[in-house]
């Protein structure tokens, strides 16, 4: 029992590792075809990577990443595809800003006020579509990239400044206006030129924890993971499959509504037109290329924001940056690629040690037989 | 990627007025003081056919005419506020002066970058929140050219009815919907003016997407329009083919659409364009560091100095019958303050 767990964890890193070469490699080769010194663009972006300001910018990045990716993988966990972190992300950020905004309390309430309202607009949003799906069986793929549409709609009208936008003189931008300072989130100071590192990434460092725990350590946990790998085989041991999916849609986008926290809390304190979009979808990236484990999330999420912020190089050396968007690209189609791989792989090597004892059995078998 | 990067070197080629670029720059000459000037461009980056594409017109005219060095650098999607200002600072860092930044979208950037950099100038391209000695806040007065542009639209119009298509909803491009049915209202009051929004933010595909641009056109030909203007950057090309191919008339943005070649198709039927001199005004930044006469403050762009404009290339444009004599009293009485174009509809 214990050599087979070995050799689970090994085929575990093999897929990532095997993903992650593969995609360097082709990188280099699109590099080389647009006639581009193949290996200059990544010691660069290794070289740049080495500046404190960098490395604060790839940890901030990083606390809204893993949020982000632990949404989408909570819902992977139960085998539903949840589409809509983004919007429920966006959502939730510009309702809670709104509030934020409106209300002042002492420090710690309010920020804690903040944060309840994006986890409950957050699992309000996602709840819409896991309601759908367990009364009327829509698919949630289809519902949560339509609610995404709604969420924008929605939020541009809200921001207008008939409803609660506010214009600063001279702005062409729109925002729900400033939270006041009481609930800024505070966050640790490196030095003058880096900034500060976002206080909410060491909550999204806590969640990771919470995450594994609760999946691994809890009965809703074992519900869960069962429920997802086989919904009749879980009702008949009596859990309750239309409850799962209603309570994991909600929880995933409760934990979507967080993402916006860091960003919101840390640094821009208003939910304005330039707020960052799209990160609910580089979240489905990571929560892939991670396997849905805490630590494998938290991996793949440094190495996007790497590629995000160091990239940033390149276009100081006369290097296209969208090298890096590419090999997010890569990445992406190489590790469902190396990942079915390493699957069959460890099928095959499964079934032919389980064929070769049968095989021994039967010949002993056979031998006492004759015997 | 490729084929947009195409599409933006011909559009900024056309933008500059000049023929082939791609010099190499910097002739080398170090004896006297040598500048550096670098470009930050807003989502979208260049190829959107619209700011960043003009802005990137005016970084090359100034490496060409001036001779300096020249940095463009895109964002990221998904970032924020905070890469957007280490971005600006690193640019300073690296001695480029001035730091331009495009869009409204890097205000707070501008304002955190700029007081760690005293001596760079930071110029910021349709924003004037951000006040600091060492910025220069670049504004266009995008109303003034709009409202020329419906005071056209209400004069060329026969079925009294004249269609907006704006690219994505943002206070800046109600700016030009708020001057052009003001326009059209002040000049035919019978005149129905049927709006289009292509896209809600951050949704910014309506700037890009010309299908977009093309059923919306339709709708409001079907809506009997038969006079289009439209803010919508790249995917206004869809309007202005739906809209020639209907044998009615266009209005154009930014630049003199007129001109564009990869408008020629359907020139004749582009009556204007109302045009807004980004690349002007990013040259006129860039010259005035290496002149060691920095502008700082609201830089404003209007009519009066043309720096934003209604074009008179197709000659069409002067057989529509008043439609010229209507346009020069309309810009005299903005010039003279009798007319207040509104900035928001």
């Amino acid at each position: 029992m214990k050599r087979f767990d070995k050799e689970r964890l090994l085929l575990g890193f093999a897929g990532p590792a095997l993903a992650l070469l593969v995609a360097i490699l082709l990188s280099a080769v699109v590099l080389l075809a647009s006639g581009k010194n193949p290996i200059e663009p990544f010691r660069l972006m290794i070289d740049y990577a080495q500046n404190v300001d960098i490395q604060v910018l790839i940890i901030n990045q990083w606390g809204t990443y893993y949020l982000a990716a632990l949404a989408v993988a909570i819902g992977f966990r139960m085998n539903l595809f949840n589409i809509g972190v983004d919007g429920q992300y966006r959502f939730a950020a510009m309702v809670s800003a709104l509030v934020g905004a409106k209300i002042a309390l002492p420090g710690p309430l309010h920020i804690f006020v903040i944060v309840i309202t994006a986890m409950f607009v957050g699992a309000f949003w996602a709840g819409i579509a896991g309601i759908l799906k367990t009364t009327r069986g829509v698919s949630e793929v289809v519902s949560t990239i339509m609610l995404n549409s709604i969420a924008t709609g929605l939020i541009a009208w809200l921001t207008l400044p008939a409803q609660f936008g506010v214009q600063p003189e001279g702005s062409n931008n729109l925002t729900t206006g400033m939270i006041p300072e009481s609930g800024w989130f505070p966050g640790l100071k490196v030095n003058d030129l880096a900034g500060d590192i976002y206080g909410f990434v060491f909550v999204a460092a806590g969640l990771g924890i919470v995450y594994w725990f609760v999946l691994n350590r809890t009965r809703f946990g074992f519900d869960l993971r069962a429920t997802g790998a086989s919904e009749s085989a879980a009702a008949a041991s009596g859990v309750d499959a239309k409850r799962m999916v209603l309570t994991s849609m909600l929880i995933s986008g409760a934990v979507a509504g967080l993402a916006g926290m860091p960003v919101l809390l840390g640094e821009t304190h208003t939910y304005s037109q330039s707020f960052p979009v799209g990160v609910g979808f580089t979240g489905i990236t990571i929560a892939l290329l991670g396997r849905n484990n805490p630590v494998g999330i938290a991996l793949a999420a440094l190495l996007i924001a790497f590629l995000d912020k160091a990239s940033t190089a390149l276009d100081y050396e006369g290097y296209p940056k969208e090298i890096a968007t590419i090999m997010q690209g890569l990445i992406v189609i190489s590790v469902v690629v190396s990942y079915e791989t390493v699957r069959r792989y460890g099928l095959r090597r499964q079934q032919s040690r389980v064929g070769e004892e049968l095989a021994a059995a039967a010949k002993n078998n056979r031998e006492e037989v004759s015997v | 990627m490729a084929l947009a990067g195409i599409t933006a070197a011909a559009a900024a080629v056309a933008l500059a007025g000049c023929g082939s670029s791609s010099s190499s720059g910097g002739s080398g000459s170090d004896d006297d003081k040598k500048i550096k000037a670098a470009l930050a461009y807003d989502i979208g980056g260049r190829g959107d056919q619209s700011f960043n594409d003009a802005s990137y017109a005016g970084l090359e005219k100034a490496k060409k005419d001036l001779g300096i060095d020249v940095r463009e650098v895109e964002p990221t999607d998904g970032e924020s506020d905070a890469d957007k200002a280490q971005r600006l600072g690193e640019l300073a860092r690296q001695g480029y002066n001035p730091v331009i930044a495009v869009g409204f979208a890097n205000a707070p950037a501008v304002k955190e970058a700029a007081p760690k950099f005293p001596k760079t100038t930071f110029g910021i391209v349709d924003d004037a929140s951000v006040k600091a000695k060492n910025v220069a806040n670049l504004v266009f007065a995008d109303e003034q050219a709009s409202y020329l542009a419906g005071v056209a639209a209400a004069k060329a119009t026969k079925s009294n009815t004249v269609g907006f298509v704006g690219g994505v909803e943002t206070p800046l491009i109600k700016k030009f919907d708020a001057g052009y049915s003001q326009g059209v209202k002040d000049t035919n009051p019978k005149v129905k003016v049927v709006k289009k929004y292509l896209t809600q933010p951050p949704d910014m595909s309506g700037f890009a997407k010309p299908d977009l641009g093309k059923d919306a056109a339709k709708g409001q030909l079907d809506q009997n329009a038969d006079v289009i203007f439209h803010a919508a950057g790249g995917a206004g090309n869809g309007v202005i083919q739906e809209t020639a191919e209907a044998d009615k008339w266009a209005i154009g943005v930014d630049s003199d659409q007129y001109e564009q070649k990869a408008l020629s198709k359907w020139k004749d039927q582009i009556l204007t364009s109302a045009t807004k001199n980004v690349s002007g005004a990013v040259f006129d930044v860039i010259k005035s560091v290496q002149d060691g006469k920095p502008q700082s403050g609201v830089v404003r762009y209007d009519l009066k100095d043309d720096g934003v404009g209604l074009s008179d290339s197709n000659p069409e444009y002067a057989k529509v019958k008043d439609l010229e004599k209507a346009v020069d009293e309309a810009r005299k009485k903005i010039d003279d303050g009798s007319v207040k174009v509104r900035t928001s509809p």
